[in-house]
């Protein structure tokens, strides 16, 4: 009586064993016909029927990208290299990328291109360079200056950048503090009334495209509320501007008797919003709890984790995980990807740091399926595996930081880390 | 996404076992103190380390890139005293680069610390993360303490 179920149990096992070894032969077999090169790729575990290949590791910080209809790609660094702040990189036929050029003396992270230009950021200006019509920029050393004289903090300093159709230019400033505290970061130390940093930072800002030296004067605070955002990009099909918030860091640390180390490495919600003019997403006075999908009140403004803050706020459109650092969003139009991808967006996680004792997160490329401009399911990982190791407990371990998305002529997903300067390039064949 | 953080919460869970408790050093330069009032003091600092400094700085010292510094043989740590103590006290926030590496993230100040606690954080940091200095005791935190007053 005990030995029979045993023998079926061990019965069992062979013919899983038998399955598994015959399954792994073919698939084996599979990959020799399909993708023999790239069998690795690049590192990068994906869903089926794409690879991945690098196609340079720049040694730059290399912060957002564009591809031209040409094939030419420029790459905005956070520190010079060279000399040079945006590179120049032509792939060849195999795949591999050189630096074929460089120009800007200035680090940032905004890069975008529009209407017969290559826009780029500062952490206090934007410039535009006239491109010919190979979209070469004709004039390298003499860019025109649109916008000057942004606020930078020490923290959040990066000003993302992304056009609309109307020929506005839509850019980030960052909030200086972490959470509008009266003493940045320290325990306890509570909201700074009515936190009147938003009226120069903490949101996106519009200028004209085409408008030469603007300062604040010149532009619309077009939605306020927002701590840090690095992602962002217009969505084609509703017209309309979506943005990823860096959400509030360290409940614990600062509010101890109200936040566990876990709760706190989880809250707040790293928020997708769809933006329209006048939005205020409510930082510094709430923040959002992807557990119980609310919109809490910040301890600093009066809250405990369990009060709810006001509802004049706009709730976000996705609510990821907290702490993971939404680096780039990128709504994709191509056609090489299958259909559930057409219209989604794709987001790169750089990697939380502020999830200790708990081990870090994030380091993935997710996707989030779209349907006329609003989210029509869960999000996914797409891409993983940018930091080499299984665990990172600490972010100085992460090999590779997903941080820029760029979308090829051909449909192809080009991916920045601005660890090792790396640029993986994602393919899709049936 | 539930499974998603059931994966987080498994794996922070793995995390926190890994981060088994190491004796501190006994090998360290050390003033007027006993060997045994430095081990006291080190066994403190670890702890409030633990509660104060490792969010920023992280469990190995290694800091975050382009954020917080790290503490590993950064030149701050391992040099003079008054400087560190200084930055306890009165926490950083302005542009300054670290060993030629910038840190963008605030640092608030820890005054509100007693000496001793301020001495055992900084006695610990200076006797881990592959540093070996003197420790510091509660009278030099005293004494810049005063001078800042002043």
């Amino acid at each position: 009586m005990l030995r029979s179920p045993f023998r079926i149990f061990i019965s069992l096992l062979v013919i899983l064993g038998c399955s598994i070894f015959c399954a792994f032969t073919l698939q084996i077999k599979d990959n020799n016909i399909t993708t023999p090169l790239v069998a690795d790729n690049a590192g990068l575990k994906l869903p089926s029927g794409f690879s991945a290949v690098k196609i340079i590791d720049s040694s730059a910080r290399t912060r957002h990208l564009v591809v031209t209809p040409e094939g030419i790609i420029y790459v905005k660094l956070a520190r010079l290299k060279d000399g040079k702040g945006i590179l120049i990189l032509h792939e060849d036929a195999e795949g591999k990328a050189t630096i074929t050029g460089g120009f800007g003396n200035y680090g940032g992270t905004g890069i975008f291109l529009k209407n017969g230009y290559l826009y780029a950021s500062s952490n206090e200006e934007i410039f535009r360079y006239k491109l010919n019509e190979k979209n070469e920029v004709i004039n390298p050393d003499a860019p025109e200056k649109i916008v000057t004289g942004l606020k930078a903090g020490r923290q959040h300093e990066t000003k993302s950048i992304v056009l609309d159709n109307d020929g506005n230019i839509y850019v980030n400033i960052g909030s200086p503090l972490n959470s509008c505290q009266e003493e940045d970061r320290k325990p306890g130390s509570m909201g700074i009334k009515g936190c009147p940093l938003l009226d120069s930072a903490g949101g996106i800002w519009q200028f004209r495209a085409d408008k030469l030296n603007q300062t604040y004067k010149d532009g619309i605070r077009y939605a306020t509320g927002l701590r840090n955002v690095v992602g962002l990009d217009w969505n084609q099909q509703n017209n309309t501007l979506f943005v990823m918030q860096h959400g509030r860091d360290q409940l614990h640390d600062l509010f101890p008797e109200m936040f566990t180390e876990k709760e706190s490495a989880l809250l707040p919600a790293e928020c997708m919003y769809m933006i329209h003019k006048g939005d205020d997403a409510g930082f510094p006075f709430i923040y959002y709890d992807q557990i119980q999908h609310k919109k809490m009140l910040a301890p600093e403004y009066g809250g405990n984790g369990k009060i709810e803050g006001s509802e004049e706020y706009i709730d976000p459109v996705v609510a990821f995980p907290g702490h993971m650092a939404p680096n780039g969003l990128l709504f994709y139009t191509g056609n090489m990807f299958p259909a559930k991808y057409k219209n989604g967006a794709f987001v790169a996680f750089h990697g939380s740091w502020n999830r200790t004792p708990e081990n870090q997160a994030g380091y993935f490329v997710a996707f989030v399926p779209f349907k006329n401009g609003k989210p029509s399911g869960d999000w996914e990982i797409f891409a993983e595996g940018f930091a080499g190791i299984n665990v990172v407990k600490s972010p100085r371990q992460a090999q590779h930081r997903p941080c820029g998305l760029a979308q090829g002529a051909d449909g192809a997903l080009y991916v920045t880390d601005d660890v090792k300067g790396t640029i993986y390039k994602i393919t899709y064949r049936p | 996404m539930i499974k998603n953080i059931s994966v987080f919460c498994l794996c922070s869970f793995v995390a926190v076992c890994a981060f088994t408790q190491s004796a501190p050093k006994k090998v360290f330069k050390h003033n007027t103190t006993s060997l045994s009032d430095s081990v006291a003091s080190l066994k403190r600092g670890k702890a409030l380390y633990a509660t104060y400094c490792l969010t920023c700085h992280q469990a190995d010292g290694g800091g975050v890139p382009n954020l917080n510094p790290p503490l590993i043989q950064t030149s701050f740590v391992t040099g003079k005293k008054e400087p560190l103590i200084k930055i306890i006290l009165k926490g950083l926030n302005t542009h300054m680069d670290i060993d030629g590496e910038s840190y963008s993230n605030n640092m608030p100040p820890f005054e509100w610390l007693k000496d001793q606690q301020i001495a055992d954080i900084l006695s610990y940091i200076r006797n881990n993360f592959g540093n070996k200095e003197s420790i510091v005791v509660k009278t030099e935190v005293q004494k810049v303490r005063s001078n800042l007053k002043k």
